[in-house]
């Protein structure tokens, strides 16, 4: 719908005037160039054994905190800042649908933080092929594919987050507490102790994007531990894990715009 | 279809068990200026929200063009621009920028809305700003941008709340002279205001509100007129200082009750009667040749009004 595309070119040119957006590219170059030094200086023999485990080690590894990274930083407070700078108040006046605004909304953001995501994919395509020639494997475009529907999946999550509360700072002080503690100490908790699957955990479908880049392709393993102990740990298979990444995507996003919709400019 | 028109149908909005709005029934119709009277917390602004979309009526309904905001807020909102409370601009963007992203939203046909953009930036004079990123501009001249935005599809409905707090004296008088060539315009515009002598000035009938209830709803004259004991209040100012020939001749006139210096230039003169005999007054002053350079009806009427009316339904 054509007001869906306005909101996003407008969104999209706020993200690029953004001070956010360039601190996050330098954290990415940030992370790259961390990486190429250690790499190219230490020569570490698991990045550099085959081309798939460079691109495991590089970009299998690091990419899901990049995501969760721009997830947080474009869709924190996509929604609460608009009610906290009151930026909401000049927009919803309008013969426009809350949706049409929330989901122009969510794809600027996703655009934007897709790029940062490109960025930080062309910084370890450029030292692999430094490194191992062309010959690209074809698991890491199945991994970046991946990537970019873990980061929808993320997106749709912070998005809810930052429509739950009216305040920046708060939504997405708790996406991150969310992000990098909460969801890393459950999944431990449930797979060490309880030993079920964590399959509810976003982060844990999220892994797929590392595990596609691994050969053989890592499976649960158990190991017996000491008298009646034993100690899984437990390995995302890819259809469980884009299960587990398409119905964070569409409940978050359902219930997100449910929020936006009811929520009041008061 | 009729001319423009506004109606609340038992509009009610309850914050929590607090009833900021209850049960008002008020329908505004055709192209005119309505100034929305109230004190603080009476719930203007909630009423003007609602029929914005910033939120939700608790009950009743809210109809713009005889279309229900909470049912198709894109047909109800499509021939209406508002102005509510003070909303900010993406500070990176430039006045035409948003603007701009407001013309697409409205559906503005491309080839068109850089000139309407041109057009409604130049009305509230800010053309020298355009190019520069909100992010640094004073309040007043947010608040132009804003009335901008409101005004940039020419729409046959305008809601206004406070449009004036926050502007310098010429923006102040500049916003009241947009107001009233809306009105020729064949506009209706719906105002919330505290200053009574800016509704005396542009408005042709008033609402009161009170603890969410309509107190009253009529034209400006028969409001004023109604707690005016059957007297009219003008105020004149004449070319020189006022001296005791010039009173002794204000006090002659026939229907003259009373006469308050304001200032060596101003006098305010209380009168018998309703606007017959102002005119008359009008014309007889005229003939005594005082001097007199201006002759307008005051708004201290309407604040009599105002006071009756907002004491009474305590
Ligand atoms: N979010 C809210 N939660 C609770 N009460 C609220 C909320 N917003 C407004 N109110 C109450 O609703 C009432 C009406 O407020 P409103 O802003 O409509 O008044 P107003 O007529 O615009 O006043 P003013 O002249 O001061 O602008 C007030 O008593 C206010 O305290
Ligand atoms: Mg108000």
């Amino acid at each position: 719908m054509a007001q869906v595309r306005t909101i996003f070119k407008y969104e999209f040119r706020n993200y690029f005037r953004a001070r956010r957006f360039y601190v996050l590219l330098a954290i990415d170059l940030l992370i790259s160039a961390l990486l190429t030094t250690v790499v190219g200086y230490y020569r570490p023999s698991i990045f550099l054994s085959s081309n798939l485990t460079f691109y495991s080690g590089w970009w299998g590894q690091f990419v899901t905190f990049v995501i969760i990274l721009a997830g947080v930083f474009f869709g924190g407070d996509a929604i609460s800042g608009e009610f906290q700078n009151k930026t909401g108040y000049f927009i919803i006046p309008n013969p426009i649908r809350r949706s049409s605004i929330y989901v122009g909304k969510w794809m600027a953001a996703y655009a934007a933080s897709a790029i940062t995501v490109g960025l930080f994919a062309l910084g370890a395509v450029i030292n692999g092929v430094f490194y191992f020639g062309a010959s690209v494997p074809s698991q890491l475009w199945v991994s970046i594919l991946f990537a970019l529907l873990y980061l929808a999946a993320v997106m749709g999550f912070t998005f809810f987050f930052s429509s739950l509360f009216k305040t920046s700072s708060i939504s997405i002080l708790v996406t991150v507490i969310l992000f990098l503690f909460v969801f890393s100490l459950v999944q431990t908790l449930v797979a060490t102790l309880v030993g079920i699957e964590p399959w509810f955990i976003l982060t844990y479908g999220g892994e797929i994007v590392g595990n596609i880049l691994q050969v053989p392709y890592p499976v649960t393993n158990t190991i017996p531990g000491p008298g009646r102990f034993s100690l899984t740990t437990f390995a995302v298979s890819v259809p469980v894990g884009l299960a587990i990444i398409s119905i964070y995507f569409f409940l978050t996003a359902a219930a997100g715009l449910f929020l936006f919709e009811r929520k009041e400019f008061t | 279809m009729t001319g423009p028109s506004i109606e609340a149908v038992n509009l009610s909005k309850n914050y929590e068990r607090f009833a900021a709005v209850s049960n008002l029934n008020l329908r505004l119709e055709g192209p005119k200026c309505v100034g929305f009277l109230g004190p603080n917390g009476a719930g203007k602004t909630t009423t003007l929200k609602i029929f914005t979309h910033l939120i939700k009526p608790t009950s009743g309904e809210a109809y713009i063009n005889g279309q229900d905001i909470t049912k198709n807020v894109r047909k109800a909102l499509a021939h209406a621009g508002a102005l509510i409370e003070s909303p900010e601009i993406y500070p990176a963007f430039t006045p035409r920028e948003a603007l701009s992203e407001i013309a697409e939203l409205r559906g503005i046909p491309r080839t068109e809305r850089a000139k309407r953009v041109d057009e409604v930036i130049a009305e509230v004079r800010m053309a020298e700003w355009e190019n520069k990123r909100v992010g640094k501009f004073s309040k007043g001249m947010k608040q132009r941008i804003n009335i901008a935005a409101a005004l940039l599809t020419d729409p046959e409905v305008i809601l206004l709340d406070e449009p004036t707090t926050g502007l310098d004296p010429r923006g102040m008088t500049e916003v009241r002279d947009i107001v009233k060539s809306l009105k020729t315009r064949n506009k209706l515009i719906f105002m919330s205001s505290h200053l009574l002598s800016e509704v005396a000035d542009v408005c042709d009938e008033v609402a009161m509100i009170d603890h969410g209830k309509l107190v009253k709803y009529d034209t400006l004259g028969n409001v004023t007129s109604q707690f005016s004991r059957g007297e009219g209040v003008v105020d004149i100012t004449v070319s020189r200082d006022i001296d005791e020939v010039q009173v002794t001749a204000i006090s002659a006139v026939d229907g003259v009750v009373s006469l308050e210096k304001l200032d060596p230039r101003n006098v305010r003169v209380r009168f018998r009667g309703g606007l017959d005999a102002q005119e008359k007054l009008l014309y007889d002053l005229v003939s005594k040749r005082i001097g007199m350079v201006s002759f307008k009806g005051s708004a201290s009427a309407l604040e009599d009004a105002y006071l009756n009316l907002i004491e009474d339904s305590r």
